[in-house]
C-alpha cells in the first residue's frame, strides 16, 4: 500500500504507516471480537434455556410421601363383613387418612383444622388403599404403615419451592400446616420417592396425580397418522417430480408451490383443519386423526424435499445401467433408485417428524387443547398431544405445575434428541460417496 | 361390518387377485417368455382392478354417510327441534347421536330424544351394511373383469405402469390441493365476515375489542374489529425479535465463514441449529416465567414500570429463536461468495475485517436481505411464544415496555374454548389468518426472488 503513495521523507511515510496499521489491527480485533461475542451469545441462549428448563424440572421426577399408619378399619370398609368387591369400592377410603392424620396430631379439632390437616395428602391417597385393599382384602381390620402421596403444597414445601420467611395469608400452606409438616418430618414420615404416577397417569386438576401418559399417547398415535399420509405422499410426489412430470408451466405451479407452503406460518394449516376438517367434512374434534392430517400436510413440503434431493444424488449411471438391460421406467424407479435413496429419505422424513412431534398451534385451532383425563386408546379417542400439555400446565395457577411443565418439556425434548440423533446415525451409516 | 373388517378382506382379496392374475396368464402360454410382459404385471394389473375401484368408494362412502344420516334423522325430528337456529340444531344431533352410540348425553333423554336416536342407530347400521356388501361388490366385480381381460395380447405392464403414475401425479397434486384448501377457506370465511364488519373499518380501524355480546342490550355489545392495533403490536414485537436476530444471527454467521477454524465450525453450526429445533411452546414457557420477570425485575429496579407480558420479553425471546434462521441462511450466502473476490482482497492487504465489511458483505448483501425477509416473515407467523408471553388486549402503543398482542395470539384467543362458528367473532380469526397468510405469503415470494437472483449471479 505504501508504496502506491507519493515518498515524502522516507521515516515518516513508515511512521504513518506504522500509525495506521495500528488503528487497522485495532479494527480488525473488535470486529472480530464482535463476531465472537455474538457466536458466544447464541450458544449462550441455549446454555441458559436448558440449564433453566433442566434446573425447574428435574424435582418433578420425584414426589413427596407420608408414612401414615393406617386402620384398614372393617367398619367402614366392609361393614357386612361379605368382602363384596362393589362394596369393597365404594367405601370411603379418605376416612382412613383422615383417622390415621387426627389419631397422630389429636389436638386438631375444629372443621377448618381437621381440613387443613387432610389437606397435607392428595386426593390420590384414597385410590392408592382402594388398590391396596381390592388386590388384597386380607388386610381390612389389619393396621399397616402406608407411604401416601402428599398433596402438592406439602410437596413443594419439602421441594423448597413455599418460603417459611413469606407471611401466612400469602402462601398456600398455613403456619399450622408447616409445623405438621415438620414434626412429620421429624418422626421420619416424610420421603421422597421416584414419581412413577408422572409416567403412568393421565392430565389430572391436581399437579401431584398429573401424569404425560395421556399426551405421550396422543402424541404418538397423532405421528402414526402423519406419518402413514406423509412417507407415501411425499414420496409419490417427489418421485413424479423428479422422474415422471414434464416440464411446463403445471409442474412448475406445483414447484412454486411446494416450496411456498414450507414456509406457510403453522398457524394457517391450523385453520384449514378447522375450517375444512371439522366444519366440512365433520371429522372428530381433538382426535389424533384430525392433529395428524393437519401435522402430515405441514410435513408433506418437508419431505418431499428430502426425497427430491435424495433422488437427485443417486448418480445415474445406475439408472443407465438398468436402462441398458432393458427395465422400465418405473422399475429403474423402483428397483434400483428408490431403494438406494431410501436412507436419505428416512433422514428427512425423520426430521420433519421431529418438528411435527414439537408443533403446538395447529392443534390448539382444532380441539387438542381440552382437559382429557382418559388415556387416548386410539386415533379417534379425544386426546392431547405433549406441548399442548407444556402449553395448558404452564397456564394453570398452581405453583407445582411449573416444575411438572418443566419436566414434560424435558420428556419432549429427549423424544427430539432421539429422533434427531436417529436421522444423524442413519446419514453417517448410509452415507454413501458415489 | 366394520371399515376395519372390510379393509382386511380386501387385503386378503387383493393377495388372492394377484395370484389367480399371475397364474391365469402363465395359463395361457406355455413359458413365461411368451409373455408381453412379467408374470407379475399380470397379477398388479387385477390387484389394481380389485383395490381402486373399492377404495375410492369406501372414501366417498365414509365422507358422505354421516350426513345423509343427519338429513334423514333431522327431517323426522319435530318441528319445533328442526327451526332452532343452526348451532343449537347441531347440539341437539350430537346428543342423539351420543345416545345412538351408547355415549353419556348432556341433557334429559325425552321420547323425542329417544326416537331420534333409534332412527339414528337404524340409519347407521344400515348404511354400514350396505356399504359392506356395495364394496365387496365392486371388488369382486373388478376381480372378475380384470381376470377375464387378461390374454395374450394384453400389455398388462403399460397398463399397471400407467396407472402407477397417474396414483403418483396425484400425490404431486396434494400440494396444490392445501394451498388450495388454504386460500378457500380463508376467502370464504373471510367473506364472510367482511360482509358483517368492512373491509375498511377491519384494516383501518383503531379499536379492537371482539367480545360480542351474549343479551342484545349488554354493554359494548357492538364488538369492535380495527386490526390495526395488532398489526403494530406484531410489527413490533417481530421488530424486537429482528434487533436482537439480525446482529447475532449474521456476526456469528460472518464468524463461522470468515474466522472458525473447522473445528469450531462443525461444532458450533449444529448447536446453533438446535435453537431452530427447539419446539415454539419451549421457548414461549421460557418466556413467561423466566425472561419476562426478569425483565419486570431489572426495569422496576431502575424505575422502569414494566408491564409483566411486556412486548420486549416476548420480541427477545423470539429473536434468539430466529437466530439460527439469520445465521444459516447467511452462512450459505457467504460462503457462495466466491474465493477469489476475497483473495484479491486479502492479496491488496487488506485485513479481514475490511475485507469482510468491503467485499464480502457487499457481495452477499442481497442474499443477507433475502434471508432477513424470510427471518421477518417467521417472526410475524410465530404463534406460540406470543400466545404465552404477550398480552391479549390490544394496545396501540409503541412502548416495548408494555403489554400488546399479535395477530396470531388475537386468532388463537378466538378460536380456543366455546365457540358458535358462525359469530363475527369466530370469522374474525379467519380475516386476521388471510392477512397473515398473504404477508407472510408476499414476503416469501420477495424473498426467495431476490436469493435466486442473488445465485445466478456466481453461478
Amino acid at each position: 500500500m505504501s508504496s502506491a503513495r507519493p515518498q515524502g521523507h522516507p521515516a515518516l511515510a513508515t511512521e504513518a504507516v506504522a500509525r495506521r496499521l495500528k488503528k487497522r489491527y485495532a479494527a480488525e480485533r473488535r470486529f472480530k471480537g464482535a463476531c465472537i461475542t455474538a457466536l458466544s451469545l447464541a450458544l449462550l441462549f441455549l446454555v441458559l434455556l436448558f440449564a433453566n428448563i433442566a434446573v425447574k424440572g428435574y424435582t418433578a421426577f420425584e414426589q413427596t410421601y407420608i408414612g401414615l399408619d393406617i386402620r384398614f378399619d372393617p367398619q367402614t370398609l366392609d361393614p357386612t363383613g361379605e368382602r363384596d368387591p362393589e362394596v369393597l369400592r365404594q367405601a370411603n377410603y379418605n376416612t382412613l387418612v383422615r383417622d390415621a392424620l387426627t389419631d397422630l396430631f389429636p389436638e386438631a379439632t375444629g372443621r377448618s383444622e381437621r381440613r387443613e390437616l387432610a389437606g397435607l395428602v392428595s386426593n390420590g391417597a384414597a385410590f392408592q388403599l382402594q388398590d391396596m385393599v381390592e388386590n388384597n382384602p386380607s388386610l381390612i381390620g389389619l393396621s399397616r404403615r402406608v407411604w401416601l402421596i402428599a398433596s402438592d403444597d406439602a410437596d413443594m414445601l419439602r421441594k423448597g419451592n413455599i418460603s417459611r420467611d413469606v407471611p401466612e395469608e400469602q402462601r398456600r400452606l398455613s403456619d399450622r400446616q408447616i409445623a405438621w409438616m415438620e414434626s412429620l418430618e421429624a418422626q421420619g414420615r416424610v420421603e421422597m420417592r421416584f414419581h412413577r404416577l408422572f409416567f403412568v397417569n393421565g392430565d389430572s386438576r391436581e399437579p401431584e396425580l398429573a401424569g404425560i401418559r395421556g399426551a405421550v399417547l396422543g402424541s404418538f398415535y397423532t405421528m402414526l397418522v402423519t406419518l402413514a399420509l406423509s412417507l407415501p405422499l411425499g414420496v409419490a410426489a417427489a418421485i413424479y417430480l423428479e422422474e415422471f412430470a414434464p416440464q411446463n408451466r403445471w409442474t412448475d405451479l406445483i414447484e412454486v408451490n411446494i416450496n411456498n407452503l414450507a414456509a406457510v406460518p403453522s398457524i394457517v394449516f391450523g385453520l384449514l383443519g378447522l375450517a375444512l376438517f371439522l366444519n366440512v367434512l365433520g371429522l372428530p374434534r381433538s382426535a389424533p386423526l384430525v392433529g395428524g392430517i393437519v401435522l402430515s400436510l405441514m410435513t408433506l413440503p418437508v419431505v418431499i424435499i428430502a426425497a427430491r434431493a435424495a433422488l437427485r444424488s443417486i448418480p445415474p449411471s445406475i439408472s443407465e445401467a438398468a436402462y441398458g438391460l432393458g427395465a422400465s421406467r418405473m422399475q429403474v424407479m423402483f428397483h434400483h433408485r428408490l431403494p438406494l435413496a431410501l436412507p436419505g429419505i428416512l433422514t428427512g422424513t425423520i426430521l420433519g417428524m421431529a418438528r411435527a412431534l414439537g408443533e403446538t398451534a395447529p392443534l390448539l385451532m382444532i380441539g387438542m387443547v381440552a382437559f382429557i383425563v382418559d388415556v387416548p386408546k386410539g386415533i379417534f379417542d379425544p386426546a392431547t398431544v405433549l406441548p399442548v400439555q407444556v402449553y395448558l400446565w404452564a397456564d394453570s395457577p398452581e405453583r407445582a405445575f411449573v416444575e411438572k411443565t418443566s419436566a414434560a418439556i424435558l420428556v419432549l425434548l429427549a423424544f427430539l434428541i432421539l429422533m434427531n440423533l436417529a436421522a444423524v446415525l442413519l446419514r453417517r451409516k448410509t452415507e454413501r460417496q458415489w | 361390518m366394520s371399515t376395519l373388517l372390510i379393509l382386511a378382506i380386501l387385503l386378503a382379496l387383493s393377495t388372492f387377485a394377484y395370484q389367480t392374475g399371475r397364474r391365469r396368464a402363465l395359463s395361457l402360454v406355455g413359458h413365461a417368455k411368451e409373455l408381453p410382459a412379467l408374470p407379475g404385471y399380470y397379477g398388479s394389473y387385477v390387484l389394481l382392478w380389485v383395490l381402486l375401484p373399492a377404495l375410492v368408494v369406501l372414501g366417498a362412502w365414509l365422507v358422505l354417510q354421516p350426513r345423509i344420516i343427519e338429513r334423514g334423522v333431522v327431517a323426522q325430528l319435530p318441528a319445533e327441534v328442526r327451526e332452532l337456529p343452526e348451532n343449537r340444531l347441531g347440539l341437539y344431533l350430537n346428543d342423539v347421536r351420543n345416545l345412538a352410540e351408547g355415549n353419556v348425553v348432556s341433557r334429559e333423554a325425552d321420547p323425542e330424544l329417544e326416537r331420534a336416536a333409534e332412527n339414528w342407530a337404524r340409519l347407521e347400521s344400515r348404511g354400514r351394511s350396505a356399504r359392506g356388501a356395495f364394496v365387496l361388490l365392486l371388488a369382486v366385480a373388478g376381480f372378475t373383469l380384470a381376470v377375464r381381460a387378461i390374454d395374450r395380447r394384453l400389455r398388462a405392464m403399460h397398463r399397471v405402469e400407467k396407472a402407477l403414475e397417474i396414483l403418483l401425479a396425484l400425490g404431486s397434486l396434494i400440494a396444490v390441493f392445501t394451498t388450495l384448501g388454504i386460500v378457500l377457506s380463508l376467502v370464504f370465511e373471510a367473506w364472510r365476515f367482511f360482509q358483517r364488519v368492512p373491509v375498511t373499518d377491519f384494516l383501518f380501524g383503531l379499536e379492537w375489542s371482539p367480545q360480542t355480546a351474549l343479551r342484545a342490550d349488554q354493554v359494548g355489545s357492538s364488538g369492535a374489529f380495527g386490526a390495526v392495533p395488532l398489526f403494530v403490536g406484531t410489527a413490533q414485537i417481530s421488530g424486537i425479535a429482528m434487533l436482537v436476530a439480525a446482529p447475532i444471527g449474521l456476526l456469528s454467521a460472518l464468524y463461522m465463514s470468515e474466522y472458525a477454524a473447522p473445528r469450531v465450525r462443525s461444532t458450533a453450526k449444529p448447536l446453533l441449529e438446535v435453537l431452530a429445533g427447539i419446539p415454539t411452546v419451549v421457548y414461549g414457557f421460557f418466556a413467561a416465567l423466566t425472561v419476562a420477570p426478569w425483565i419486570r425485575s431489572v426495569g422496576e429496579s431502575v424505575g422502569l414500570d414494566v408491564a409483566s407480558e411486556s412486548a420486549l420479553a416476548a420480541g427477545a425471546v423470539m429473536g434468539v429463536m430466529i437466530i439460527p434462521f439469520v445465521s444459516s441462511l447467511s452462512d450459505d450466502v457467504i460462503r457462495a461468495v466466491p474465493k477469489a473476490l476475497r483473495e484479491a482482497s486479502l492479496g491488496l492487504g487488506a485485513t479481514k475485517a475490511e475485507t469482510v465489511r468491503n467485499v464480502v458483505f457487499p457481495a452477499a448483501l442481497p442474499g443477507i436481505v433475502g434471508g432477513l425477509l424470510l427471518a421477518v416473515s417467521r417472526a410475524i407467523g410465530e404463534t406460540m411464544i406470543v400466545v404465552m408471553a404477550a398480552g391479549l388486549a390490544a394496545n396501540l402503543t409503541l412502548n416495548p415496555f408494555e403489554a400488546v398482542t399479535t395477530v396470531t395470539v388475537q386468532i388463537v384467543t378466538l378460536l380456543i374454548g366455546d365457540q358458535e362458528f358462525d359469530s363475527a367473532k369466530t370469522l374474525a380469526a379467519f380475516a386476521l389468518g388471510l392477512v397473515l397468510f398473504l404477508v407472510t405469503l408476499g414476503l416469501n415470494i420477495v424473498a426467495l426472488h431476490v436469493v435466486r437472483k442473488y445465485r445466478e449471479q456466481y453461478e
